[in-house]
Parts: C-alpha cells; sequence; structure tokens
C-alpha cells in the first residue's frame, strides 16, 4: 500500500487536472450537440452519445488505473512486440473489419468496434522512443534515420490502405521528435515551403505571376550574394526544382488526390465557389462558430450544431459547437487549456535524465499538437478538411482511450523518473 | 546541439494558438455576417394563411366561400420505384408531364430531398377522393390541404370576379410585400376591389428547423408567433335570387340588368349577358378554362353594366327634360309642334305638351327642347350661344352621374361621355359648330354614351326626385356593418326636386298606357321608359329603366338587350319580371315570361 501512494502521489497532478477538465468539458459539449428540447433526455440517458461518452470516460479511469499499476519496465521492453502486434492488427482491419462511415477501420468485439489505428499512436510513440534511445543510435545516420521513418510509415502505409488518410497524416508529426532529437531541420524546412508553394498554386490562378516571381527572386539572389559556381549551380536547380513543384500541382490535385480530398482542398482556397457543395462541411462550421459572438448563445441554445448544420459535430467538428454556444470566450478556454496541456508535456518531457521518456513525451506531444492544429485549423477554415477528432473532445470510445493512453504512460515513466535514473 | 529546439517547438505552438484566437475573434466578434448566416440557416417563417372572407347576399345567403383543395406534395427522400404508367393515369398527367416535374423540382433552388416539394397543386375533394386510394402506392407523395373559393351558383360571376395565384409581375410591383409567389390574389370584380378586405392577415409561426428542413420545435416558445386573421367577410346588396332571375331572363341575349335600390344606391342585381360559371376560374383547370373563356367570341368576362358604352336612346330625353326646366327654357305646358321636318318620329301626336312629349317618346319636342337650351340668345352669334348653352347643359347631365364613373366598387367602371364644348372642338378641327351640327343629342343619339349602370342611377335619381348614392355592391364589410364611406355620401342634381314630379308622371303613363305597357303590374305603380337605339345595320338594342313604386321607391332598375328590336318589347317585358320578383318574390304573368324566354322580339320581315 505503501509503494501505491508513492506513486499517486509522484503522478503529475497539473497534467490529469487539465485531462480531467478536457474530458468533462468535452462530455459536456457531446451533450450540447445531441440535446433535444423536444425530448429533452438527460446527459446520462444510453440513448445519447453523451451517455456512452460517460461509460467510455468510466473505462478510461480503469484503463488508468491498469497503466499505473503494470511494472514500469513493461512499456519499454515490449515496445517492439507491441508494434508487431499493431502491425498485424492494422494488417488485418481492412480483411475482417467492419466499415463504418466509409472508412474500413474498425474491428468488431461484439457490439463494440474500436480502431486499431488510435491505438497505433501510442504503440509507434514507444517503439520510436525505444529506437532512438538504443544504443549507438546517431541521427546523423542515415540507416538509422531510414529505419526510423520505416517506424512511422509502415503503420502509415497500413492506414492508408484503410483510406483513413487523417490518421495516417498524424504519424507525420513524429517529425517534430525527430527534429528535437537532433534531426537536421532542412526536412521541415522543404516540407513546409513545399507546403507554401502548393497553397500559392493554388491560390494565384496564373501560374506564370509564380514563375516569374521565382526568377526574379533567383536572380536577386545570385546577383546579390556571392558569385561562386556552386552556390549558383545550387539555387538555380533549386528554382528549376521549385518550378517543376508548381506544375505538378496541377497534375496531383487533379490526378492523385481522390475527388473527395480535391474538393476539401478547393474548399479551403474558396468556400464560397460552392457552399452547398464540397464547401458545405467548412462554410457550416464557420458559421456555427462566427455565429457564437463575444459570449456564445448559451449552454444547449446553439441552433447550427444541434440541428445538424454542421456534420461530424459530435467528433470532428465538435468545435463548433463550443465557438456557437461559448462564443470567443469559450473557444479561448479551450485553445488555453491545450496550449497549457502541450507545454507541461513538453516541460515534463525536458525534466527527463532518461531518452526513452523524453523522447516519448515528445512524441506524444507532437501527436496532440497535431490534432489540435489540424482539427481547430479545418474547423475554422485554416486547413482542409482532414477527419481527425479534438483529443479529450470528440466523441468516441476508441480516440478517448488512444489519447488516455498515450497520456497515461508518458505520467507513468514521469512519476518513475528518479528510479529510472537509479537503474541506469 | 540540440540548443533552443525545445523553445522553438514551444514558440510554434503557442503562434498557432494566437493564429486561432485572432481568427476566431475575426469571425465571431468582427464579422456580423455569420450570425444573420445562421439565423437564416435554422430559423424557418412558416406562414399560416389565413381563410379569405365570405361574400354574402342582402338576405345573407353564401354567394361565395371557401372549400378545401389539395396539393399533391413529395418527399423525395421517400420516394420508392413506382409504376410510372399507373401513377400517370391516377394523376392523369403525360410521362412527359411527370418526367419534366421531377427535373424541374430537381432544378430548384429550395430544392432538398428531405423537404416536402409542390407536385401537383390544386386538385378538388373529387380528384382526391379518387387519388387517395391509390396514394400508398405511391410513397413519398403526400396530400397538403389548402382553401380555394367556391361559389354557391352560377350567378354574379362579372361582379364577383375570380381568385387564382398571383402572377409575376404582379408580385414584383407589389410595393407593400404582403404576396408571396402561389399566394391567392383577386383578380377582378369585387375579389380584387375588396382584396384588401378578404384577404385577411397572414399569421407566421417561427420554427427551428434542422440541416434537412425537419421542424424541431417553435423559436422562443411561439413568442414571436402570430395568429392568421381571417379575412373578412363581405354582405352585398344583391338579392341572390333576383340575380339568378335576371341571369334566367337574359339566357340567350346579349346585354345588361343593373337594379338598384334608390334609398341607398346598393345594387341588387348586376346581370352581364352572356356569362360564365364562376367555377369553372377555380382549382386545377383554372387556366385551361381560362383560356377557353377569354377566347370566347361572345365575350363572357366583359362585364357589360360597366364596361359597354352605349348611346342611350330616348331615356336620355327624360334628362333634357329635366334640365330645360330647371333652366326655365319650357314649361311643363310649353307645346311643341311635333313636325317630324328634321327628325322623324312616331305615333301619332301632333302637339304634345312635356308630359306628352315624354309618353309618346317625340323626337321633334326635345329636338325643339334642345334648342332653346343652348341657344337661349345671350349672345348674337349663334356659334358662342350654343356653346355657352351646351356648357350650361353638360353641368345639369352631368350632375345626373353621366360622364364619368359613379365609382362603383367594382374594377374597369367605364365613363360614357357626354359631349362637352372642347369635345366638339377637337371634333371639328377647333372649325365653329353651333346646333344644328350636335342636335342629336337631343334625343340620346349622337355622341352621348352611356354605360347600363348610369341608366339604372338615372332612374334612381328620378325615383329619389333629384339625389343619388353611388350605386354599390358591398353594403357591409365585416364586423362593422358599414359599406365604405364614399357610398354614405349623397350626391344632388342641379335639378330641383320639384322638377322631377313632371317627369314621374310622364313615366307612369308610359308604362300605363304608351310605349312601356308590357311593364304594367296589377298593384304596383311602375314608373318607367323605353328607349330603341338605332344600331343599323342591325335590329335597334332595347333600352328600358324604370323603377317602382312610384311612392317611396324599392327598385329602380335599368335594362339593355342588345339587337332586339323595340324597348318596349324585350327591355320593358324583363324589367318589370325583374321588379315583380323583387317585390312579389314571384311573377304573376306566366306568359311574360314565356315571351321574353321565346325571345323572338323582332319583327317578321
Amino acid at each position: 500500500m505503501k509503494r501505491e501512494d508513492n506513486i499517486s502521489g509522484s503522478l503529475d497532478w497539473p497534467t490529469i487536472g487539465l485531462y480531467l477538465a478536457l474530458v468533462l468539458l468535452g462530455w459536456i459539449n457531446i451533450y450540447a450537440v445531441v440535446y433535444d428540447e423536444g425530448v429533452h433526455q438527460p446527459i446520462f440517458s444510453f440513448t445519447l452519445n453523451s451517455g456512452r461518452q460517460l461509460v467510455f470516460i468510466v473505462a478510461s479511469f480503469f484503463i488508468i488505473m491498469g497503466i499505473v499499476i503494470l511494472d514500469l519496465r513493461f512499456y519499454e521492453t515490449f515496445a517492439y512486440v507491441l508494434y508487431g502486434l499493431i502491425l498485424v492488427l492494422l494488417f488485418l482491419v481492412p480483411i475482417i473489419g467492419k466499415e463504418v462511415g466509409g472508412n474500413k477501420a474498425w474491428i468488431g468485439i461484439g457490439s463494440f468496434g474500436v480502431q486499431p489505428s488510435e491505438f497505433a499512436k501510442f504503440v509507434v510513440a514507444l517503439a520510436v522512443a525505444k529506437y532512438i534511445s538504443s544504443v549507438g543510435f546517431r541521427m546523423d545516420n542515415l540507416r538509422n534515420q531510414a529505419i526510423l521513418f520505416g517506424i512511422i510509415g509502415l503503420p502509415m502505409a497500413l492506414i492508408l490502405l484503410q483510406k483513413d488518410t487523417g490518421t495516417a497524416l498524424v504519424f507525420t508529426s513524429f517529425i517534430f521528435v525527430f527534429f528535437r532529437e537532433g534531426m537536421s531541420p532542412f526536412l521541415m524546412i522543404v516540407g513546409i515551403c513545399a507546403a507554401a508553394i502548393f497553397i500559392l498554386t493554388l491560390l494565384i490562378p496564373n501560374q506564370l505571376y509564380l514563375h516569374g516571381g521565382i526568377i526574379i527572386l533567383l536572380v536577386l539572389l545570385i546577383g546579390f550574394g556571392k558569385k561562386k559556381f556552386k552556390r549558383i549551380a545550387i539555387l538555380t536547380v533549386g528554382a528549376i526544382i521549385i518550378m517543376g513543384v508548381i506544375e505538378s500541382v496541377d497534375y496531383v490535385v487533379t490526378d492523385v488526390l481522390k475527388p473527395h480530398q480535391q474538393n476539401r482542398v478547393k474548399a479551403l482556397i474558396n468556400p464560397d465557389a460552392d457552399p452547398l457543395g464540397f464547401g458545405w462541411n467548412v462554410t457550416q462550421s464557420k458559421i456555427a462558430i462566427g455565429s457564437g459572438g463575444f459570449f456564445g448563445k448559451g449552454f444547449l441554445k446553439g441552433t447550427q450544431t444541434k440541428f445538424d448544420f454542421v456534420p461530424e459535430q459530435s467528433t470532428d467538428f465538435i468545435f463548433c459547437t463550443i465557438g456557437e454556444e461559448h462564443g470567443w470566450v469559450g473557444s479561448l478556454v479551450v485553445v488555453v487549456l491545450f496550449v497549457a496541456l502541450l507545454l507541461r508535456i513538453i516541460f515534463i518531457a525536458e525534466r527527463q535524465k532518461n531518452r526513452f521518456t523524453r523522447v516519448y513525451a515528445y512524441s506524444i506531444a507532437s501527436i496532440f499538437f497535431f490534432h489540435f492544429a489540424v482539427n481547430i485549423g479545418m474547423t475554422v477554415g485554416l486547413f482542409p478538411v482532414i477527419g481527425i477528432p479534438l483529443p479529450f473532445f470528440s466523441y468516441g470510445g476508441s480516440s478517448l482511450w488512444g489519447f488516455t493512453i498515450l497520456l497515461f504512460i508518458l505520467l507513468k515513466l514521469d512519476a518513475h523518473r528518479g528510479q529510472v535514473l537509479q537503474r541506469i | 546541439m540540440n540548443e533552443g529546439r525545445k523553445e522553438i517547438l514551444q514558440i510554434v505552438i503557442v503562434l498557432v494558438a494566437l493564429v486561432f484566437l485572432v481568427k476566431l475573434f475575426f469571425i465571431q466578434v468582427v464579422d456580423e455576417r455569420y450570425a444573420e448566416l445562421s439565423d437564416s440557416n435554422a430559423i424557418l417563417r412558416q406562414t399560416e394563411y389565413p381563410v379569405r372572407g365570405l361574400i354574402k347576399d342582402r338576405h345573407g345567403k353564401l354567394i361565395v366561400y371557401n372549400i378545401p383543395e389539395f396539393n399533391l406534395e413529395v418527399l423525395l427522400k421517400d420516394v420508392k420505384r413506382f409504376d410510372s404508367a399507373k401513377f400517370c393515369a391516377v394523376f392523369e398527367i403525360s410521362r412527359e408531364e411527370l418526367r419534366k416535374k421531377f427535373k424541374e423540382m430537381k432544378a430548384r433552388k429550395e430544392y432538398s430531398r428531405f423537404k416536402p416539394t409542390l407536385f401537383l397543386s390544386q386538385l378538388s375533394t373529387t380528384d382526391f377522393a379518387k387519388i387517395q386510394d391509390y396514394l400508398d402506392e405511391f410513397p413519398g407523395f403526400y396530400v397538403q390541404p389548402r382553401t380555394t373559393r367556391a361559389y354557391s351558383s352560377a350567378a354574379l360571376a362579372n361582379a364577383l370576379g375570380y381568385v387564382s395565384e398571383i402572377s409575376k409581375t404582379k408580385l414584383e410591383n407589389d410595393a407593400s410585400k404582403i404576396y408571396k409567389q402561389g399566394d391567392y390574389i383577386g383578380q377582378s370584380g369585387i375579389e380584387a376591389f375588396y382584396e384588401e378586405q378578404l384577404r385577411g392577415t397572414r399569421g407566421v409561426r417561427i420554427k427551428l428547423r434542422n440541416v434537412k428542413g425537419i421542424i424541431k420545435g417553435s423559436f422562443k416558445y411561439g413568442a414571436y408567433d402570430t395568429l392568421s386573421i381571417p379575412g373578412q367577410d363581405l354582405i352585398t346588396g344583391i338579392d341572390l335570387e333576383l340575380q339568378k332571375y335576371g341571369e334566367y331572363l337574359m339566357g340567350g341575349k346579349s346585354g345588361s340588368i343593373a337594379a338598384i335600390e334608390p334609398s341607398s344606391g346598393e345594387i341588387l342585381a348586376l346581370v352581364s349577358g352572356p356569362s360564365y360559371d364562376p367555377n369553372l376560374l377555380t382549382g386545377r383547370r383554372y387556366s385551361s378554362n381560362f383560356r377557353l373563356i377569354s377566347s370566347d367570341t361572345n365575350k363572357p368576362l366583359f362585364n357589360r353594366p360597366l364596361m359597354a358604352q352605349y348611346r342611350p336612346g330616348s331615356i336620355f330625353k327624360i334628362a333634357q327634360a329635366m334640365t330645360a326646366l330647371q333652366e326655365g327654357v319650357i314649361t311643363p305646358e310649353t307645346r311643341i309642334r311635333c313636325d317630324r321636318s328634321l327628325i322623324d318620329c312616331h305615333g301619332d301626336h301632333t302637339n304634345e305638351d312635356l308630359r306628352g312629349a315624354i309618353t309618346n317618346s317625340c323626337n321633334p319636342y326635345f329636338l325643339g327642347v334642345l334648342r332653346k337650351m343652348l341657344n337661349k340668345g345671350v349672345i348674337n352669334d349663334p356659334f358662342k350661344d350654343t356653346r355657352i348653352g351646351l356648357a350650361e347643359w353638360d353641368k345639369h347631365i352631368m350632375s345626373f352621374g353621366f360622364g364619368k364613373p359613379l365609382g362603383i366598387d367594382l374594377p374597369n367602371e367605364k365613363n360614357g361621355l357626354v359631349p362637352t364644348p372642347e369635345m366638339y372642338d377637337q371634333a371639328y378641327h377647333n372649325r365653329p359648330w353651333k346646333f344644328s351640327n350636335i342636335y342629336s343629342i337631343a334625343i340620346g343619339e349622337g355622341e352621348n354614351l352611356v354605360v347600363p349602370l348610369q341608366m339604372a342611377n338615372f332612374v334612381a335619381t328620378i325615383a329619389n326626385r333629384g339625389y343619388y348614392y353611388a350605386p354599390h355592391i358591398v353594403k357591409a364589410i365585416g364586423k362593422d356593418q358599414k359599406p365604405l364611406p364614399q357610398y354614405l355620401i349623397r350626391h344632388y342634381t342641379t335639378i330641383d326636386s320639384a322638377n322631377f314630379r313632371v317627369a314621374i308622371d310622364a313615366m307612369q303613363r308610359v308604362v300605363d298606357a304608351g310605349t312601356g305597357m308590357r311593364a304594367k303590374l296589377q298593384d304596383i305603380i311602375v314608373c318607367g321608359k323605353t328607349g330603341t337605339v338605332q344600331n343599323d345595320p342591325l335590329p335597334a338594342h332595347a333600352v328600358f329603366i324604370a323603377f317602382a313604386p312610384r311612392e317611396n321607391p324599392k327598385i329602380a332598375i335599368s335594362v339593355y338587350v342588345e339587337d332586339s328590336g323595340q324597348g318596349g318589347r324585350s327591355a320593358a317585358s324583363i324589367a318589370s319580371l325583374m321588379i315583380e320578383k323583387y317585390l312579389l318574390g314571384h311573377t304573376k304573368r306566366p306568359y311574360i315570361e314565356q315571351y321574353v324566354m321565346a325571345g323572338k322580339f323582332l319583327d317578321p320581315k
């Protein structure tokens, strides 16, 4: 019993407080979404999403207890085993899974379904942490880098096979971890530039202007910099590559992306082009949030989310309910809570002496950040619609449990940070 | 090596959060547009249609009322594959129409699979009875009730007018913004004139709806909802039985009957022949029937009592006599020789006084009267003298309500025409004119034009000995039980009341022993005047005006029958039958009725 007390005492309570706050707010908002004035069911009613979410929340508490009770060494020791297991599961999903909402991402257990991809996140985080913290790992080693990308690439590919692009994209957030652990920022910069050029190409209808701009920039860089052959050659080649990318954007948009993905990109660029068609999600989401005003319409008083104008409102578009019913103030509270959680996780990461825990901590910070940025970004129209949940808010057992496990494994590892130090 | 990377990541997180908060501030607080869009999304203003006011006759009998009709609506999400051949048979539409309807529906702006959409409108109860057994074979099709006009009889069609969906142009020009597409509006007759009173006030229920257009409850518990207010009922002065009888008598004839209660100006009957059955202009077959009726060469939509401008003929001699008496150019005892040199005459009289001249309808007498009237010798110049005389004459004649609309509560009332000096100037291109140019107005021929309603009003004025109330159909509106204020004003003529005695004496003699003997009744003194209006080469138009009884008159009537020869035959017979019907409830002279219905008024040639 004494040992138990120690553990609970050394758990990071500020994080737990933030976690509880987010879960509770999420639950209340799910009720607000499904609340029907005419029927007036209580929040606990199991016919409502809110009632079921409560079950998921209670179940999470048991999961948390399991995580805390489980031996510390389990996570590091079995990281690769779990990784192998999840790969098998992900491989099996398209074969034995059931289809929900167009995506075959679910495995049914009785009447219940779980999404293995949600659990893949913490498993991959453990595997990445284990690999980076392994003896002899060097971030500047190309072979090590390749294996690292392989670790995140394999589950990504399998999830892409399930046509769950959103969840697959989450794994790109590990770039942040690699960056923190010493990978050259070159990759990140190239990625950001590519994205910027991609968006610019879509925004500027005449690509000749873009080409012209790049040539002018090239001439300026050559003209005002050192006139070394190598530099000029690199700049020229770079410019030609960028111009090639521009030319390929059209091809990518029309031929590589699927029609619904094309539309999501188009909706981001110009949501008013077809407000009832592909612009519907973004338009309605912005209307819902925008109609909230400064203080919001009040709890259970929202019309846009309640009457189904906003699609996927319990899950991916849950933020609309907050924006509509609680206004800018409510949005501020949610954003601040997330920022506090993310900064707290980074704080926890940086206090670790052990690389495994630190990498794991950065992994979950990156995953949470990706979800937070992409989810809210899409509801306010700053990002294309990518169906990923808002951690702890969105309705759904798998996602709540997945995020809970992610967070509490960290808290368990963190609770033993002194012990770990002794062991090494 | 990795110094500062922690800070970079922290800065990225905070920056993203700040971008979100700024963006949120813009769409939530700065941009008002989204709040409006949210309202138009979720708030549905549902109209509650008022019931249109009823129209009743003077005894409270219903003339126009409302019956349910049905709109067939379709909820596309519920539509399953159906037997289109059977569907077309049941709903009586062609396959092309069916295809077109579906296409149109999907092209509509407000198209939704989840919202009921109008498919067929204006199904009658009979249509509905026929289709309702089959409705379950076509899931997704629903029937919605609404009300439309119905008529207790085929009578009074032209005065009632009809109701139909508001036209696109009318909707665009509607400054009041009261009407919406699909609304019914009075298109003519009293339906149009009293549209404002009849239509009632629409109610509105503000509902919250979800994305599928399905109602989720009332907005703020109905705090902003209003009930619809039914339109006001109209009580007309029409005697429905008299009206029906008048239409029966006018069967197969072209012309009009206008009957007025002199003491109030209320119209008792207003017959336009030929007419149509107003029930044809309701419901689903409105458009096709309207096309048929409006292209009929007999012009059933032409409301003759108000719109047909005829020369008045001999009945005008009474106005002539009153004017001359008032001006003092003759006395009742003045005799003028019937010399028949300028104008022909009829009968064997030679030298009548005023009463005799009216009774015998002596043309030369009234020619002489008009000469005395127009050429008083105020000025030596005969041209200027006529001019002054005509201006005075106009003043008197117009005071009877001739030459201008009387202001009946129906649209499209015509002026008629009273010739004025200015009119002759124009007609003679400012060359001089004098009495000898214009004398045919003396006997109601020439340039005079009068509509039958003005004739009826004229005889009502005589019955009243010098004044009239503007004739009107509606005697009481809604709960006030009052007509429009303009119908309570007495309009006096410029003629002294005493002068009418002569006219009335003469008119009694017309019926008792003159040209209007067919109008004579056993116990009631009828005063009348015949007219036969030249219409070469066709047979003359027959005119008769009358009122009865002589003292305390209850009914004043004008009958105009086109192309039926002498006024003493068809017109006098019809007028007297109408008077009998109104005062006694039935005719005691079935032979006159048979004579009228046989319709053989012309002398064999």
